[in-house]
């Protein structure tokens, strides 16, 4: 049924449809309209046999979660941010004991300084604790991938995080195909454990693993991650089959077939990127784009597949690794091992700031005369940064850098995008 | 593709207000895509929000930069904010004040953009007699949709219904109303 709603409102009714058991949550902007939405309908008894739990921090939401799955039943969660961080040790738990837990992350920013505002940090920071991680384009797609993820997570035993951007796409009004039950139902089957703890029948999950036998531990959760890479593209196949729509697999090239030039990105900004590439297209340039939607497991063939003829590829990313520039250009470049091409790192929408048609357009005419920097910061204020430095090589004790660059420029409410 | 973008203040209603219009797009089958900016979420500080409304799906993700209608809910924000940053020679400008643009000394700001397509509108005032509660972003829809013609006002009242519970819907119903037929009599006055 096609409605106009916000994109948590959109993936509340998508959990609701996949029945889930117990839900627990903290909340933690921009993902609480999630599970806000989520505990009224539960209230409503709008899902039938679910329990809502309301706990006390994101650490206890994660280790809820934990122990119902590991009870046997479908569990969810959604947090972001410093929200994340916090239940940090349990997201590692949750992988390592194999249990199919889908959370959501409404991507935002990490601090110091503090900023509410979206980009890749949070999910990020956490891409290797041994969970999926799925990237959705657009709220039709985050709808989708979440019914996806209880399936690729309940037949493979492995956490899924589903992350779509916060704010852009999380408080976005959009127009979204909510699927029927009975079609979820078809898709969805009924949640068979690998493992349960049942006084009947009891076992204990959790053991101590010694020098003995820790890496065949951790070889398996690599095998299993290994094994989704050919199971996320059958999965959307399937689902392209049960609703008639593309969404999720592995990654999803646009206009690359002749592309000199090809710019990877994650998330809600592939759709900014796509129409700078039907304009630029126009125009005459040979350019394409690839958004990647499954990040862990790290789609290498995939990429390479889509890549390996480019002259040049460009890596926009909402996330820096401080000290070394881009994360996501890392597995770009393993995907091309052996292959010589120009590659460029693209720091962008840091904390919220927004990725422009324009700023895109120049960044990308850039990279076609290969005239940009390896890591490149889009729409650094290189004024501002310069006036800081030089106000730090003066002086010993300068104070607080945020406060300081606040302070020389001014107000910002005045500013529009 | 037609971009909205409106200002106002933290508890004006800025981001129902751009929700609700899409809703009222969707409703015309349009594809519509309404998103906040939000500064610190704070009353009064300054908010805006941001609609698209097409007829294909739509992809861009960033602010509105140029928008064909400006919708203002509070003229003091013209102190703080680059309000009329962006707007084409064709763009409508919509504000909620009871004077005209020569009486809020916005004339020389707006030099640039037909005069035809400026509109004042009472909208606090249509507010507080509808609904009891200075909120002016209903009215201003009622009055958007019969300045531009872009939606109708059917769906302005179809979408306040999905966005607000029955009594409170009722009252901004007749805001939205009033404020529409205010501002088509206008048009016809202008057209004539």
């Amino acid at each position: 049924m096609l409605k106009q709603i916000e994109g948590s409102r959109a993936v509340a009714e998508a959990i609701a449809l996949c029945r889930p058991q117990v839900i627990c949550a903290y909340p933690i902007t921009p993902q609480t309209h999630i599970v806000e939405g989520l505990g009224e309908m539960v209230k409503a008894g709008e899902i039938a046999n679910c329990e809502y739990i309301n706990v006390e921090s994101e650490f206890a939401a994660l280790s809820v979660a934990i122990g119902a799955s590991a009870a046997g039943v479908r569990t969810y969660t959604a947090t972001s941010s410093q929200g994340l961080l916090y239940m940090a040790e349990a997201v590692y738990n949750a992988a390592g004991l194999g249990l199919p837990i889908v959370m959501t992350i409404g991507n935002r920013a990490i601090g110091a300084p503090i900023n509410i505002w979206n980009d890749h940090s949070d999910s990020m920071a956490l891409r290797d604790a041994g969970w999926i991680q799925l990237y959705a384009e657009t709220n039709q797609e985050a709808l989708d991938l979440h019914i996806q993820a209880f399936r690729l997570a309940e037949e493979l035993s492995c956490p899924v995080m589903v992350c779509m951007d916060g704010f852009i796409l999380t408080h976005a009004y959009d127009r979204v195909d909510i699927p029927s039950q009975k079609a979820v139902d078809a898709f969805l089957p009924r949640y068979e454990p690998r493992q349960i703890l049942d006084p009947s029948n009891p076992v204990s999950i959790g053991a101590m693993v010694g020098p003995e036998a820790f890496t065949e531990v951790r070889y398996l959760s690599h095998h299993k991650q290994l094994r989704a890479l050919g199971l996320i593209p059958r999965l959307a196949s399937a689902f392209k089959q049960e609703f008639g729509r593309d969404s999720g697999g592995l990654v999803r090239p646009y206009r690359t077939e002749d592309a000199e030039t090809i710019v990877v990105a994650l998330g809600s900004v592939n759709g900014t990127i796509q129409e700078v590439v039907d304009s630029m297209r126009e125009r005459g340039s040979r350019i394409g784009s690839v958004s990647i939607c499954s990040f862990r497991p790290f789609p290498l063939a995939a990429l390479r597949e889509v890549l390996q003829r480019a002259k040049r590829v460009v890596v926009l990313e909402k996330c820096l690794a401080v000290g070394l520039g881009g994360i996501v250009s890392d597995g770009v470049r393993k995907s091309l091992s052996g292959i010589v091409l120009n590659g460029y790192t693209v720091i962008a929408g840091l904390g919220g700031r927004a990725i422009t048609r324009g700023s895109l357009t120049r960044l990308f005419e850039d990279a076609e005369r290969d005239e940009l920097e390896q890591v490149t910061f889009l729409d650094l204020n290189a004024e501002l940064v310069s006036y800081e430095l030089e106000r730090e090589s003066r002086e010993r004790r300068t104070g607080p850098t945020a406060e300081a660059i606040l302070r020389r420029l001014g107000t910002v409410a005045s500013r529009i995008g | 593709m037609f971009q909205i973008r409106i200002h106002g203040r933290g508890g004006q209603g800025v981001v129902t207000g751009a929700e609700m219009l899409s809703i009222a797009a969707f409703l015309e089958g349009h594809y519509a895509q309404a998103f906040p900016s939000f500064g610190s979420e704070r009353m009064g500080a300054p908010v805006m929000a941001f609609c698209r409304i097409d007829d294909k799906e739509i992809r861009l993700r960033e602010p509105v930069l140029s928008p064909d209608a400006l919708i203002i809910q509070d003229p003091t924000l013209l102190h703080q904010v680059d309000l009329f940053n962006g707007v084409p020679a064709r763009g409508y400008i919509l504000i909620n004040s009871a004077r005209s643009f020569d009486e809020l000394g916005l004339g020389g700001f707006v030099r640039g953009v037909q005069h035809y397509r400026l509109w004042t509108l009472p909208a606090t005032e249509l507010a507080v007699k509808h609904v009891g509660r200075a909120v002016p972003n209903v009215p201003l829809l009622g009055a958007f949709a019969a300045v531009s013609g872009l939606i109708t006002l059917g769906s302005v009242v179809a979408a306040i219904r999905q966005k607000f519970p029955t009594l409170i819907a009722e009252k901004n119903i007749g805001a939205a109303t009033e404020a529409f037929e205010a501002a088509s009599k206008l048009r016809e006055t202008i057209n004539a």
